[in-house]
């Protein structure tokens, strides 16, 4: 038997905006034992009707695959696409990161949050609060950065995304 | 078009409001609906008295939740109808609960309507209150809170248009008090167009071609069969007669599919798996081309995964695209359903070459018909007249007596050995005669199954082959049948243990019996006479076909107290962790090798 190797995807779904759908996701996860790194939904029609779910999970491909045919059985769930499979997507995700402290490192964060077109949302002569948007390794090196500057804590949105060129998730 | 939904709201052919509970009675009877098993309380009383003021359903009164489950089970299974419960908030939604895993697992297609507290008063822990819909989500293959007036209609129309398409399963509805008492306009099932998955669509026939390429290239090819089959409809029965006709192949099924073939074919090698026979499990590991239809490929038939059927090319068929490469990685899968495709097969098969390899056929039936000649059902009853029954011997003469009786003839079992000698020893020739609990394996489900399928075929024969401990399960439903004077034949193979779990112990955990022993049993001859029924009993191999016959014959409920040798063991077995060549097989046959690895242990 062939080894597969464990990767990660991104799973994007149209789901009926209705009660309980968020919910026969994440059970489906946790009652199949898949994994969810991140996960984001919000409302996307013009009525409020759909929503669009965004999930970021590992493992092999033949149980991303199981992911994807288990989430297409669920009644509310109206289109799957494993964008990591289907062609370029974009994935980006927004942090929002507070640093405190003074001195050299507060400068020291200041640059580098200016390097990586982070904005400082909230200033205190003691903190910041800083806006960051980009993929998630953007994201995960601009924290480690800040990890030894006054990283105080970190509040992540997790990751939407959309695939490349005209195509939608409607026509996949 | 302006979709309408159980969720959203509905754009015309609204007529005139009514109670919901009416509203609900109108959309039940446009459903086709004619029997509701259930059991009143609080939340559901305003459908109660529209139930009453109806003439279109029947309604059945079980004795607890769950047996109304398995009732509308057993409804569902043999009539290929949607089964249909009614059952009150709190702890009636609650008792339902392992009967809506029982249809998820078994694809039974089924609704239950459950009672909620009113919405205003849903979170406040009022009296029996629960979260329905959030316990029942992982058991249900859909559920609906109805919140609105205007969603109700719609949620009855959809919920039996998901319960039977594709793989059928349970939907539930949760019915608050305020939404069946006030007002609710109806809509008829026209005007409602359900979400139904993309399940059902139109079969890829280059993969039709492509399986059939792969089945003229066999020279060890091998039927595997599935429930999938008796759900499609008794056309995919038919078509596979033909398809095993035209092919001469031979063919295997799964407990859920017995009966799509007829077992006394003798092309037909019995049931694979755990206690499949030895042929079966023999072909399975042997052949070089294996078609899967309407089978899941459950841990039960595979035994060890990385020895299963090591050396074929398989086909997959299966309406649900989730159960392709599930466990076992397939060569062909084929999505749709499954009487569809092999019609499908028929054709490809007449049009494509002749099949090449007659000879090489011919000498894997000459391999098949030396295992089968092994015998591995075989066992040795001590023919004194005082002799004590083997359980075998018990089942034997009832499918045998049953058989001679000529009549239509439907069997229910609990779980246990007594199911796996019933699955070894009947042999069905019609599909939806029998109805056993598979996937989950649910001890208590063959008294209230009885009940099901007694109900929708008055007239027919219906046996409950019964273990002693998993009929106490849900005996109080002989109050069931006593109610609706149902004839059941209730068979009561009692060994005094739970056998199946004794058998485990012996094999697996150095013979110690812990906590199997059925102590303290009633006098089941007492205990069925108290519910107004026969009973009767036999201890003495002498008696055995005089007490059966005396059943059959009888025009109302019976029970026998079939008093049977402790200590037999089911045979062949393939013990947990093992292959399909390493069975364990009868006293009777040859011992064969197989031992129980710690890591077979560790399985159930």
């Amino acid at each position: 038997m062939q080894v597969e190797v464990s990767g990660s995807a991104v799973i994007s779904l149209l789901v009926d905006n209705e009660s309980g759908a968020l919910a026969r996701i994440v059970e489906l996860f946790s009652g199949r034992g898949y994994n969810i790194q991140s996960l984001t939904v919000a409302p996307v029609d013009e009525h409020g009707q759909t929503s669009r779910v965004n999930i970021v999970t590992t493992g092999t491909q033949s149980s991303i695959r199981q992911v994807k045919t288990q989430l297409e059985r669920l009644v509310p769930v109206s289109r799957v696409v494993n964008l990591t499979a289907e062609g370029p997507y974009v994935a980006r995700e927004m942090a929002l990161v507070k640093v405190v402290s003074s001195g050299e490192p507060r400068t020291e964060a200041l640059r580098i949050a200016q390097a990586f077109r982070a904005r400082a949302v909230d200033t205190t002569a003691s903190s910041f609060v800083f806006e960051l948007t980009g993929s998630t390794d953007k994201l995960d090196s601009f924290i480690e950065l800040m990890r030894p500057l006054g990283l105080v804590e970190v509040s992540r949105t997790g990751v939407a995304s959309i695939c490349r060129g005209p195509q939608t998730i409607q026509n996949f | 078009m302006t979709r309408t939904t159980g969720s959203t709201t509905l754009d015309a052919q609204t007529t005139a409001t009514l109670p919901g509970a009416e509203v609900l009675m109108r959309a039940l009877v446009e459903q086709g609906v004619e029997v509701i098993f259930g059991y009143p309380g609080g939340a559901v009383l305003p459908i109660y008295d529209a139930l009453f003021k109806q003439t279109h359903i029947r309604h059945v009164l079980v004795r607890h939740e769950q047996a109304a489950v398995h009732a509308a089970e057993a409804y569902a299974r043999s009539t290929g109808k949607v089964g249909v419960v009614l059952v009150t908030s709190g702890p009636g939604a609650t008792n339902a609960v392992t009967g809506l895993l029982d249809a998820m697992m078994d694809s039974i297609p089924l609704v239950c309507l459950s009672g909620q507290v009113p919405t205003p008063l849903i979170g406040n822990d009022a009296f029996q209150e629960a979260d329905t819909t959030g316990i029942t989500r992982p058991v249900t293959k859909y559920n609906y809170l109805v919140r609105k007036p205007e969603d109700l209609a719609p949620a009855v129309h959809e919920a039996f248009a998901i319960a039977r398409s594709g793989r059928p399963g349970p939907v539930l509805i949760d019915l608050p008090k305020n939404i069946t008492v006030g007002d609710a306009p109806y809509t008829d099932a026209q005007s409602v167009t359900p979400r139904t998955t993309r399940m059902g669509a139109t079969p890829d026939r280059a993969a039709v071609a492509r399986a059939v390429a792969a089945m003229k290239a066999g020279k060890r090819p091998l039927f595997y069969t599935g429930g999938g089959v008796i759900n499609s409809g008794p056309q995919a029965s038919e078509n596979l007669r033909k398809l095993v006709e035209l092919t001469g192949f031979p063919i295997t099924s799964t407990l859920m599919g017995l009966g799509a073939f007829p077992g006394t074919d003798s092309r037909f090698l019995g049931m694979l798996g755990m206690h499949g026979t030895y042929e079966a499990n023999l072909a399975t590991h042997d052949c070089d081309v294996l078609i899967a239809l309407g089978s899941r490929f459950d841990d039960r038939v595979t035994g060890r995964l990385d020895a299963f059927s090591p050396n074929s090319f398989k086909i997959h068929v299966d309406i649900d695209p989730s159960q392709i490469n599930k466990i076992v990685h397939v060569n062909e899968g084929i999505v749709g359903d499954v009487g569809q495709i092999i019609a499908m097969m028929i054709e490809e098969w007449e049009k494509q070459p002749a099949y090449a390899h007659k000879a090489d056929l011919e000498a894997w039936w000459a391999q098949i018909e030396a295992w089968r000649a092994l015998d591995c059902l075989r066992f040795t009853q001590d023919n004194a007249a005082d002799a004590v029954i083997k359980p075998q011997q018990a089942i034997q003469r009832i499918y045998e007596l049953a058989r001679q009786t000529g009549r239509d003839t439907y069997v229910s079992t609990e779980v246990g050995q007594h199911q796996m000698w019933a699955a070894q020893f009947f042999r069905f020739d019609q599909p939806n005669r029998w109805l056993t609990s598979g996937g989950l394996g649910t001890m208590g489900y063959g008294l209230p199954a009885a009940v099901g399928a007694q109900i929708a075929h008055p007239d027919a024969l219906v046996l409950d082959v019964a273990g002693e401990a998993s009929t106490l399960m849900n005996i109080q439903e002989l109050g069931t049948i006593a109610q609706y004077r149902l004839p059941v034949k209730i068979f009561i193979i009692n060994n005094h243990y739970m056998g199946m779990v004794r058998q485990w112990q012996e094999l697996l955990h150095g013979s110690r019996y812990s906590e199997s022993y059925s102590d303290a049993l009633p006098d089941f001859v007492k205990l069925a006479e108290s519910f107004h029924a026969t009973g009767l009993r036999v201890t003495r191999l002498d008696q055995l076909d005089a007490t059966i016959r005396q059943a059959l014959e009888h025009d109302g409920p019976v029970v026998v107290d079939i008093c049977v040798a402790e200590g037999e063991n089911c045979f062949p077995m393939i013990p947990s962790g093992a292959a399909h060549n390493q069975m364990i097989l009868g006293p009777e046959q040859e011992e064969s090798g197989a031992t129980i690895s710690k890591e077979g242990q560790m399985l159930v």
